[in-house]
Order: structure tokens, then C-alpha cells, then sequence
């Protein structure tokens, strides 16, 4: 009986350190991986903006809801941003908008080569960072409030009779819960409707998707309306699960180049998985399984060190390791994309 | 406008900065920026290299410069021996187990046919040899980090003059620029981009991190100098001599006491201008070197086979030349000379702090320098080294100046008043931003464009 306690009490160990926080990660790394990706199958660029992007989108929501804090509106358990999230959007969404206007729109025009829009978005990256900064300042900002934990550890505790602990923090749950929705949404948008099927046309082929009359403009415009509403979302939900910290979101282009170039670049699927992948390699590579292990063996073999492979400060180590692998035995990422 | 003339033109215009502000402010302030200036010149030459010249994308200046910066701590600090004596023997077994790893790897790589066999082959000699080494290097590290961790908790450097960790750094950023190119090179320019971003941060973290080599966050402070001490130069006879000769006309209206006291003070004022005057000297040293080779073989056949290489790989490749390889050679050599400049930086702040390495200040911001100068143009890139670290360094009294001008119809204690003043100095990144996209749209080649010369 004891030996099937200690087995449980292990799993929910694993559970609590690795698999919960591996989920929320990966949801937030999958959600901007996708505009990373949509971005480079669309316009065929590797956009540097994209983590001040979500910076700029996430600085738009606290600041609303700091707003909605003020005025007394809450929504009760729930985290007041996602009553703000509408308004991060717009802007973001008019931020991108204009950014291609004024910006890329020339480029793509003049049939530039990908790196002169890369070197372009970093000008982008320059100027966003600058704004966000600007207005917010470069420090940590907290803006969650409601609810801490939809299953509390204490509560697991006598609930269940473990000596182990299972925590679920709300944030946690809701990235779970919106990446799940937005991804279902953005797939019938891409599969079913006439715009999306525009969208994976001119992906796949350009001169093709232009003879059959698709317009480009639009299609460029609404990769941009859904790379803002992806971003946005995102950073808020990184934000309100870790801290907000524009320094912290210029960080997350890795793991996000990442997840989208392991998964195959260019393609939807290959983001999400190559987000969960970079996740739970990270979370993994970077816990101490001690305490899992003392469950498991016995007494005798109790192990001596924490059993932690790479101390967590590597966390961009990981993801880049898996990306160089990648790049090295499958260049066109798990799931075929494009070569770069 | 020919190109000579306007590089005359702008290295006036910016003498003439640089001379407005040793007025307004002081020859202090001026003189640090000018130091400051030589630095991002030569590091802007080594992105000008790799991207000018061959067109390669490295997103990892960062990487480059903090090596460069290892390399002043490895090369002048003391070495502490208590910490060698206690570690010796299993850093030897760890060095050789990891040298053993790399070996077997490799030989795994060359010789056995592709496939699953490979495969499995080369993950199993990987984990078990970085297994192994970390089996003799874990105590050797904690053995290491226990000697006196408030003060040294480290192996120390070589002791040597740190002039020397200019060469080092140069040769460490060398060889990992070789690693990375062996791996990254044979794909195409978004990748190595990527790549170089994701290497770069590496970097900083193991720098970070591993403190029995740098100390890490605890930080390395009190480097030595190639130049003397400000406080050495005033106890010493001849400087003073100097100032009393050099202010001769000031002290002889002054008498007795108020003499003393003028002569003083001119000689702290006076000692702290010739140090920097000594970093310039040697500063400006180092980037006419780089200047010189990087013209000279820029002209040479096999600049312009690097031009070739650049403007059209297919059909270099047709030709004969080795694309991969030539590639390889001057990421190489770029990235070397980004090293040198980031150990001068080093020396010049006197500490290595890994935490200041961000990407933004030492990696997008050199690349400003180098499209705003022009891309495939020596001088270009010095230029814009020079310009654009003045605009980066000026932009911020400039900014404050601005919003407070800007603002002064609020009230002195208007809460948005104090949050724009207060954050006036972030506005600079989005000005370099906006920099580099004017020039990218309407001057594509930047200031001084590439000489394209044509046999008529």
C-alpha cells in the first residue's frame, strides 16, 4: 500500500513542477509562436518585433485595467485583464496596421529580399520597445488580481490524504483554457472560412494565389489583425501568470523562433506543438527530481545530489539546443514546413 | 556629393560636436564619448565584415563583445592559487573527459553511416561522456566557489597586462564564432540570424552562471589598467611640472595660498583628462589597425571575391569559389574583432558585470550604426559608430531637455509631467529606431554607401 502512496505522491509531484506549469508555458509559447509563424508563411519574413509586440499589447491591457481597478470593476474570481484584453487588441491591432503601412508595405512592394524586412523589424523592435518603456517604464508591473489558485495545495492535501501538494494557479488554468479556444477558432478561420483559405493559398503559393484573384492587401491585413489578437493574448496571459517586464518579453523571441522553426515554420500545427515541445523541454531539463526519486527508490538508494540537470538559468540553452538539433537533422521542423 | 568630401564633412561635423560639448559641458564628458566612440567604431567594422561584406546576418554582437570582456577579467586578474591547488587535479580529468566526449562524438559523426545506428551512437557518447566530465567537474567547481567567495570564489586570470586580453579576446570570439559557424553557416540568412540570437544569449548566461570561472553576478571589479592612475599622476613631480607649465599663464596672476589651491585642483581636473587621453591614443591605435587591413582587404581579390560571393552565391559557386568556407572565414574574423572591441570596453570600464550585456545597447545598436553608416563601407561603418553612439549618449540630456520644455505649460508637480521627464530617457530607443528605418527606406546604403567602382 505504501509503495502505490509513494508512486502517487510522485506523479502529483510531477504533476505540480512539470506538467502544469509545462501546459501554461507552452499554451503562452504556442499562442505567439503562431503569429511568428502565420507572419512567415504570409510575408515571409522572420519578425524581431514580435516580442515588443506582445509587450506593447500587454502594456495596453495592465494599463486598462489599472483603469478598471480604479473605477471599482472587477470580475470577480476572475483576473479584471481579461475585461481590458479588447482594448490591448484594438490598439495592437491599429499599432501593426499602421507599422505595415508604413513600413513593410514599401518593401513588399519593391519584392525586397526577407532580410531587408527583417532588418526593418528590428527598427520596428527599436521604436515599440521605446514606446512600451515610455509610457509603462522598464520595471516589473503586477496587475493580477481575483482568484489566486483554482485547486489550492493545502486543500489537495486533505482532500486526497497525500503528502504532496497540487497547486493550479487561475492564470494556469485560463491560458490552458483560451489557448484551447483561440487555436479551435483560428483553425475553422483558416480551414472553412473564404479569407482563410486565401490566407493558406497565397502561403503556398504566391504567383498562384494572385492569378486566382486573391487580393493581397487583405490577406496581409488580416495575418497582421491576427498576429496582434495572438500576440496580445499571449503576453497578457504570460504577464499574468509570471510579471510584466518589457526586458522579459524581448527575451521570449527565443523560445518563440524556436517553438515556431522546431514545429516547421509556416505551419500552424508545427507552432503549437513546437511550443509544447520547447515547454516541457525547458521545465524538464531544468527541474530537480530529488523528491521524485526518494518517492520512488528505495530508502537504500536515496540519490545524494538534486538530480537537476542544467540549473534553471539555461532555460534559453534548452530552446536553443533543440532548435540547433532541429536545424541540423530536420531542417523543415517536425511537422514539414517551409525550408528556410 | 562625392564620398571622400562627405566623410570629411561629417567627421568635421562630429569633431565639432564633440567640441561644443567639451565646451557646454566638460572635456571629461567629451573625452569619454570619444573613447566610447572608438570602441563602436571598431566593433561596428566587424558587423560591417560580416554583413558588408558577405552579407551574413549575425544577431549575436552581444555574445562577441561579452567574450571580449571574459577575456580582460581571464588574462589580467591574479590567479588564485589556493583555489587552483584545491581543483587542479579534477578540472585536468574534466577537461580531458570533455575533450574525449568531443573526440568520440565526432569520430561517431564521421565514420558511421547515416541512419538510426548513428544516431543512437552519438546521443549515447554525448550523455555519457557530459555525465562523466560533470562527475569530476561538480566538486571541482564547489571546491573552487568555497575559497573566499566575498572576495575571489574563482580560479582567477593569467596576471598578465591586460593590454594582452585585447589579442585573447579577440582569438576566444574567434574560436566559438568558428564552432558556431560550422553549425549555422551551411543554412540561409534567417537561420543564422536566429542562431546567433539564441548563441548570444547563451553566452551571457553561462557567464552568468558559472562563477568559479567569472564570478558571475558577484561581478569582477578593480581590473587592472594599461594607463596610469589618476591618483598615481598627482603625486607625481613631472605632472605637476606639466600643469604648472601648461596653466603657467592662469597661476602667475594668482599669489601664494590661491595659488596652491588653483594648482590643485587643475591638477585633478588635468590627471583624470590625460587618462582618458591615453585610452584615446591607444583606442584610436586599434581602430586605425582595423581600418587599415579592413580597407586593404576589402580592395584585395579577395574582397572582391567576397563581393562576389555575397552579390550572387550561385554563381560564385559556378566559379569555383568555396562558399561555405569563405563564409565561415570572415564570421570568423568579424566576430574576432568584435571581441577585441568588446575587451577594450572591458579595460575601459575597468569591471566586467555580465548583467549589463542586453541586446538591445550591444547587439541592434552596433547594427544601427552599421546600416545608418552604410553597409559594405569602412568608413561608413566608422562614421556611424561614431554618430550614432553621440546620438545615443546625447539623446538622453536632449530628451529630458525636450520633455521639460515641452511640458512646462503643467505644473511643476503634474503627475504626467514627472512620468514624461522621468521616462524621457527611454525615448531614445524608439528615436534609433526610427533612425534606421528612414535610413532603410529613402538612403538604403546609408550614409556613405558602398563604392561600387566599374571598369569604364
Amino acid at each position: 500500500m505504501e509503495a502505490v502512496t509513494d508512486f502517487i505522491n510522485a506523479l502529483v509531484l510531477v504533476l505540480n513542477f512539470v506538467v502544469v506549469p509545462g501546459l501554461s508555458y507552452g499554451s503562452q509559447l504556442a499562442l505567439g509562436a503562431l503569429g511568428i509563424t502565420l507572419v512567415f508563411g504570409i510575408l515571409r519574413f522572420a519578425n524581431f518585433a514580435h516580442g515588443d509586440t506582445m509587450a506593447f499589447g500587454t502594456m495596453v491591457t495592465i494599463l486598462v485595467t489599472w483603469w478598471l481597478q480604479s473605477k471599482g470593476v472587477n470580475l470577480g474570481p476572475l483576473p479584471t485583464a481579461l475585461l481590458a484584453l479588447p482594448a490591448g487588441i484594438l490598439l495592437t491591432i491599429l499599432l501593426l496596421v499602421v507599422t505595415d503601412k508604413t513600413v513593410y508595405r514599401y518593401y513588399r512592394h519593391r519584392r525586397a529580399v526577407p532580410v531587408t524586412f527583417m532588418i526593418a523589424s528590428m527598427g520596428v523592435m527599436f521604436m515599440t520597445n521605446g514606446i512600451v518603456r515610455f509610457v509603462i517604464g522598464p520595471n516589473d508591473q503586477r496587475f493580477d488580481d481575483g482568484e489566486r489558485f483554482i485547486v489550492h495545495a493545502r486543500d489537495f492535501k486533505d482532500l486526497s490524504g497525500l503528502s504532496e501538494g497540487l497547486s493550479i494557479k487561475v492564470s494556469q488554468g485560463l491560458t490552458i483554457v483560451i489557448a484551447i479556444i483561440l487555436v479551435v477558432l483560428l483553425f475553422w478561420f483558416l480551414q472553412r472560412t473564404r479569407t482563410g483559405k486565401a490566407m493558406r493559398a497565397y502561403s503556398d503559393n504566391e504567383d498562384l494565389a494572385l492569378l486566382s484573384g486573391v487580393d493581397p492587401d487583405r490577406v496581409v491585413l488580416v495575418t497582421w489583425i491576427i498576429a496582434a489578437i495572438l500576440a496580445t493574448i499571449a503576453g497578457t496571459l504570460y504577464g499574468l501568470d509570471k510579471s510584466f517586464k518589457p526586458f522579459t518579453y524581448l527575451q521570449l523571441l527565443l523560445p518563440m523562433f524556436a517553438a515556431a522553426i522546431v514545429g516547421g515554420i509556416g505551419n500552424p500545427v508545427g507552432a503549437i506543438l513546437g511550443g509544447y515541445v520547447i515547454a516541457f523541454s525547458e521545465v524538464m531539463v531544468t527541474y530537480a527530481y530529488k523528491k521524485v526519486f526518494i518517492y520512488l527508490l528505495p530508502q537504500s538508494l536515496e540519490p545524494a545530489g538534486l538530480l537537476q540537470l542544467l540549473s534553471t538559468d539555461y532555460k534559453f540553452a534548452v530552446s536553443f539546443v533543440i532548435l540547433v538539433l532541429v536545424l541540423l537533422v530536420r531542417p523543415t521542423g517536425i511537422l514539414r514546413g517551409k525550408v528556410l | 556629393m562625392s564620398n571622400a568630401r562627405k566623410t570629411l564633412l561629417a567627421f568635421a561635423a562630429i569633431a565639432v560636436l564633440l567640441l561644443i560639448i567639451g565646451f557646454a559641458q566638460s572635456w571629461n564628458v567629451s573625452l569619454g564619448i570619444l573613447n566610447l566612440c572608438l570602441i563602436s567604431a571598431v566593433m561596428a567594422l566587424g558587423v560591417n565584415m560580416q554583413w558588408g561584406y558577405a552579407g551574413l546576418l549575425n544577431v549575436g554582437v552581444m555574445g562577441f563583445a561579452a567574450l571580449g570582456g571574459v577575456s580582460a577579467v581571464l588574462v589580467s586578474q591574479a590567479p588564485v592559487v589556493e583555489a587552483w591547488d584545491a581543483s587542479w587535479g579534477r578540472l585536468l580529468i574534466a577537461a580531458i573527459c570533455f575533450i574525449a566526449t568531443v573526440a568520440a562524438a565526432l569520430f561517431c559523426y564521421r565514420r558511421l553511416p547515416r541512419g538510426r545506428t548513428r544516431n543512437l551512437a552519438l546521443t549515447f557518447t554525448i550523455v555519457a561522456g557530459l555525465a562523466l566530465t560533470r562527475l569530476f567537474l561538480d566538486p571541482a567547481i564547489s571546491s573552487i566557489e568555497a575559497i573566499e567567495p566575498a572576495k575571489t570564489g574563482f580560479l582567477g586570470g593569467m596576471g598578465l597586462p591586460i593590454i594582452l586580453s585585447w589579442l585573447f579576446g579577440g582569438l576566444i570570439a574567434a574560436g566559438i564564432a568558428w564552432c558556431i559557424g560550422k553549425v549555422a553557416l551551411g543554412l540561409r540568412a534567417d537561420y543564422l540570424a536566429i542562431a546567433t540570437l539564441g548563441i548570444s544569449e547563451i553566452i551571457i548566461a553561462v557567464l552568468k552562471n558559472e562563477d568559479w570561472l567569472t564570478r558571475g553576478v558577484k561581478n569582477v571589479t578593480g581590473l587592472s589598467r594599461p594607463v596610469p592612475y589618476e591618483i598615481d599622476l598627482q603625486g607625481s613631480a613631472w605632472f605637476i611640472d606639466f600643469t604648472r607649465w601648461l596653466y603657467g599663464g592662469t597661476l602667475a596672476n594668482l599669489d601664494g595660498d590661491a595659488q596652491q589651491q588653483a594648482l590643485k585642483q587643475f591638477v585633478i581636473d588635468g590627471s583624470s583628462i590625460f587618462v582618458k587621453v591615453c585610452y584615446t591614443g591607444l583606442f584610436a591605435a586599434v581602430l586605425l589597425v582595423v581600418l587599415l587591413l579592413s580597407v586593404r582587404a576589402l580592395n584585395s581579390p579577395w574582397g572582391r571575391m567576397m563581393r562576389a560571393i555575397r552579390d550572387n552565391e550561385i554563381a560564385a559557386g559556378a566559379m569555383g569559389k568555396d562558399v561555405t568556407r569563405r563564409h565561415l572565414e570572415i564570421f570568423v574574423i568579424g566576430s574576432a574583432v568584435i571581441g577585441i572591441a568588446g575587451a577594450m570596453l572591458t579595460t575601459l570600464d575597468g569591471q566586467f558585470t555580465p548583467t549589463s550585456y542586453q541586446p538591445l545597447r550591444y547587439t541592434f545598436l552596433i547594427w544601427v550604426m552599421v546600416i545608418v553608416g552604410g553597409s559594405g563601407n569602412n568608413m561608413g561603418s566608422v562614421l556611424g559608430g561614431f554618430l550614432i553612439w553621440l546620438v545615443w549618449i546625447e539623446a538622453e540630456p536632449v530628451g529630458v531637455w525636450l520633455m521639460q520644455v515641452g511640458t512646462g505649460w503643467l505644473d511643476e508637480g503634474n503627475v504626467v509631467r514627472i512620468h514624461l521627464i522621468e521616462n524621457a530617457q527611454h525615448m531614445r530607443l524608439f528615436f534609433m529606431g526610427l533612425v534606421l528605418l528612414l535610413v532603410l527606406r529613402f538612403s538604403p546604403g546609408g550614409i556613405l554607401p558602398e563604392v561600387v567602382r566599374r571598369r569604364k
